[in-house]
């Protein structure tokens, strides 16, 4: 028992200084590094402005909600397990998933209601509504959706905003990422960087 | 491309990266624990903790070193969560439960890295360095450690010293982790990572509605979460979080610093015994049942009902089945998708990976030393069917041996079937969960594997932050991890006393296709012999419905 006293002290020993080494000098070095132009910016949540004001992140996606839900000019993220309603914007203080598996009566409930809602705000029937349109990601901030989920939602904000179908379609492809290396992930449209080009063309 | 080809050719880059480094990194690890060599900086370590670096212990007390140094961690460790608002950068999140942080404390010395907690709510930024970053560190560099003690059981005779603890888990986190560590984070952060002291940034969206987006200093924290196979996430949401992984490009990285330590220990391991073929035995029977629970995962979710719930646009299936099979097959439990929202066979299968006592490729060191011990049992099993006193790597497998690895290997099980049936019978636990019928079981199941088997992941719907979820998930970790510690230990230690047999024509090869068979399928066996009742009632009953 002396022994593993001993020991355990030798171990609080070690511990400390491997403290100051990996929980001190090593974070505050990685800090350190991020803080070089080129670095910064990611390190600082990738965000975007607009006339001095941040306007959000490039990697966060939380969906605008529109003044007039009969002339609503955005484009929509993917559900949020982090929203209070079955669509609507997640509070990117957090991150969540819905953690709901794929035998649940109630969460099929929730699944319908999201289709039919997404149906009629494009005016499509419901069968046309995409699979990432209707899930919840798993981080509940997801800033892209599918090419088909924004492709469903052009003609609407072609017409609301007023801007020719073909430069809506042009601006969908101007913010796609396609695979890295052409074969990494899937490819996705991002949604803020969107809406902003939109608002920006009109 | 179709997104099967794609997700395939994705599988090969992954792959061609990890066989160019195998090599050079699994040698590396060979040198840092065969040198007699102090580097400068750990002779002063040496000198400020006031231990002979030159003195080696035996298994006994390396054993205590172990304990010793993961007891006052687990102590520190809690102290800090319970001491947090006198810390800066606590941004009033306040002291830490005493429930839960007992529970962070064990998980995250246990190389576990389960989050019972919400981190943008609970965690202040200094506990997160100065106390998880550390543990991301040493705990891994303690599994690192007890693996290469056996690795000596092994290449030594006729002697009781297995090396010296504090030189090993000095080495381990100095040569190997940190600088790892340091460049992958670099890496990440060029990726898009944050690495922010900030705790939140405001915005203004352009619809004109105010959001405040959670920040933390990630990268430091992210290229040692996977290199250490440890997995707890600085969001809530993990690497599923965009400021944990930004992209497609970060997602095949993060893969990669999961996998690259266990993988190329097996390097380290043959190289270390004289054989490099030893060690490529050991990788084939890890890859062959990482690959195969790859394609049925794969398989699975790309057929599921709900494919895309519960992951992100940007990895879609193929990266998301490519990190939930690499996390749970090494003891890592980071996610970048939401496990619970799989399919029964999908989520089954990452559960698996789990029950098979993560060795396919397991955590860091722990990957190794399970393997090893798993031989055993193979090479018990071959001598029973022949008549003949097992032996492995020229040494004599008796009764101490094989008691010491049986011991080893059925600690899991126990802690983890006593676990899932008392939780069972509590009356809080069906409140507890998320889901309905057979996968609300598979919940309270994928609990209890990944608490005692190290991994951190979860079927992350179900409530644990009653009493008895924390204090008993904890107590799984602590067991799940050092029971089977101080029996490779043992082992080690009553390997090293043995001299060598010479080999003789009756000796079985345990560098060819039938050992790898005899392995892979002890493996496969005790898990399935031990886990079938209970897979029955949760996964592969909701497959069937």
């Amino acid at each position: 028992m002396n022994n593993l006293v001993k020991q355990s002290l030798a171990g609080l020993r070690v511990l400390l200084v491997l403290t100051v080494i990996t929980g001190v000098l090593y974070p505050l070095a990685v800090w350190g590094v991020s803080r070089v132009p080129g670095l910064q910016a990611n390190a600082e949540g990738s965000i975007t402005s607009r006339n001095g004001q941040a306007v959000g992140s490039s990697l966060i996606g939380v969906d605008p909600v529109a003044e007039d839900p009969a002339n609503d000019p955005w484009f929509h993220t993917r559900p949020s397990a982090l929203a209070k309603d079955p669509l609507g914007p997640g509070d990117p203080s957090s991150s969540l998933g819905s953690n709901k598996s794929a035998v649940n009566e109630d969460y099929d409930a929730v699944v319908a209601e999201r289709r039919t809602l997404i149906a009629r705000r494009e005016g499509v029937a419901e069968d046309r509504v995409p699979q990432d349109a209707v899930t919840a990601s798993a981080s509940g901030l997801d800033p892209q959706i599918s090419p088909a989920y924004a492709e469903l939602q052009v003609a609407r904000v072609a017409r609301v905003t007023g801007l020719p179908v073909d430069e809506v379609r042009a601006l969908v492809a101007d913010h796609t990422t396609g695979r890295g290396l052409g074969v990494l992930g899937d490819p996705a449209v991002t949604v803020l960087d969107l809406n902003l080009a939109v608002r920006a063309a009109k | 491309m179709s997104s099967t080809v794609a997700g395939l050719l994705q599988v090969a880059v992954l792959l061609a990266a990890l066989a160019v480094v195998y090599r050079p990194l699994g040698d590396y690890m060979a040198r840092v624990f065969s040198t007699a060599k102090h580097t400068r900086a750990e002779a002063a370590v040496y000198r400020v903790v006031r231990v002979d670096p030159d003195s080696e212990q035996r298994w006994g007390t390396y054993a205590q070193g172990v304990l010793g140094f993961s007891f006052v961690s687990v102590v520190l460790l809690y102290l800090l969560q319970r001491l947090q608002p006198l810390l800066p950068f606590d941004f009033g999140r306040g002291a830490v439960p005493p429930g839960m942080a007992f529970n962070n404390a064990a998980s995250f010395v246990s190389n576990t890295n389960w989050q019972s907690y919400v981190p943008e709510v609970v965690m202040g930024h200094t506990v997160q360095m100065v106390g998880l970053t550390v543990q991301n560190f040493v705990s891994a560099a303690v599994g690192l450690a007890v693996a290469m003690a056996l690795v000596r059981g092994f290449i030594r005779s006729k002697t009781d010293r297995l090396g010296n603890f504090w030189v090993d888990l000095v080495r381990g986190t100095l040569r190997i982790l940190l600088p790892m560590a340091f460049l992958s984070a670099i890496v990440l952060i060029g990726l898009g990572v944050v690495m922010s002291l900030r705790s939140g940034v405001t915005v203004v969206g352009p619809d004109g509605a105010e959001h405040t987006i959670a920040l933390a200093p990630a990268a430091s924290q992210e290229s040692i979460k996977l290199l250490g196979t440890n997995g707890g996430g600085i969001f809530n949401a993990n690497s599923a979080h965009p400021f944990e992984n930004p992209n497609s490009w970060s997602n095949l990285v993060e893969i990669f610093l999961l996998l690259v330590i266990p993988v190329s220990l097996t390097r380290t391991f043959g190289k270390l015994v004289g054989n490099p073929k030893q060690g490529y035995v050991l990788l084939g029977v890890m890859g062959t049942l990482w690959s195969g629970m790859l394609a049925v995962i794969w398989w699975a979710e790309s057929t599921g009902l709900r494919p895309l719930e519960g992951k992100e646009t940007r990895f879609g299936v193929a990266g998301s089945a490519l990190f939930a099979d690499s996390t749970t097959g090494t003891s890592t439990g980071a996610v970048n998708s939401m496990h619970d929202s799989y399919s029964g066979l999908g989520g089954g299968g990452t559960l698996l990976n789990m029950l098979f006592g993560e060795m396919t490729p397991g955590g860091v060191g722990t990957g190794l030393y399970s393997i090893l011990v798993m031989a055993i049992i193979a090479m018990f099993l071959a001598g029973l069917m022949v008549g003949r006193t097992p032996e492995y790597l020229g040494k004599k497998l008796g009764k101490r041996e094989v008691t010491a690895a049986a011991v080893s290997i059925l600690a899991m099980p126990t802690v983890l079937l006593l676990g899932v049936g008392i939780a069972l019978v509590l009356p809080g636990t069906s409140g507890a969960l998320n889901n309905p019928g057979a996968h609300g079981f598979s919940e309270v199941l994928y609990a209890y594997a990944s608490a005692s088997n190290n991994n951190g992941s979860a079927f992350a719907g179900i409530t644990v932050t009653n009493d008895w979820f924390q204090s008993s998930l904890g107590v799984c970790m602590l067991l799940g991890r050092f029971i089977p510690i101080v029996a490779v230990l043992c082992l080690a230690g009553s390997l090293a006393a043995q001299k060598k047999v010479p080999e003789s024509a009756g000796t079985l090869p345990t560098t060819g296709p039938l050992f790898a068979t005899l392995l892979g399928g002890s493996v496969v066996l005790v898990a399935a012999l031990t886990f079938v009742p209970a897979l029955a009632l949760g996964p592969i009953a909701e497959a069937l419905l």
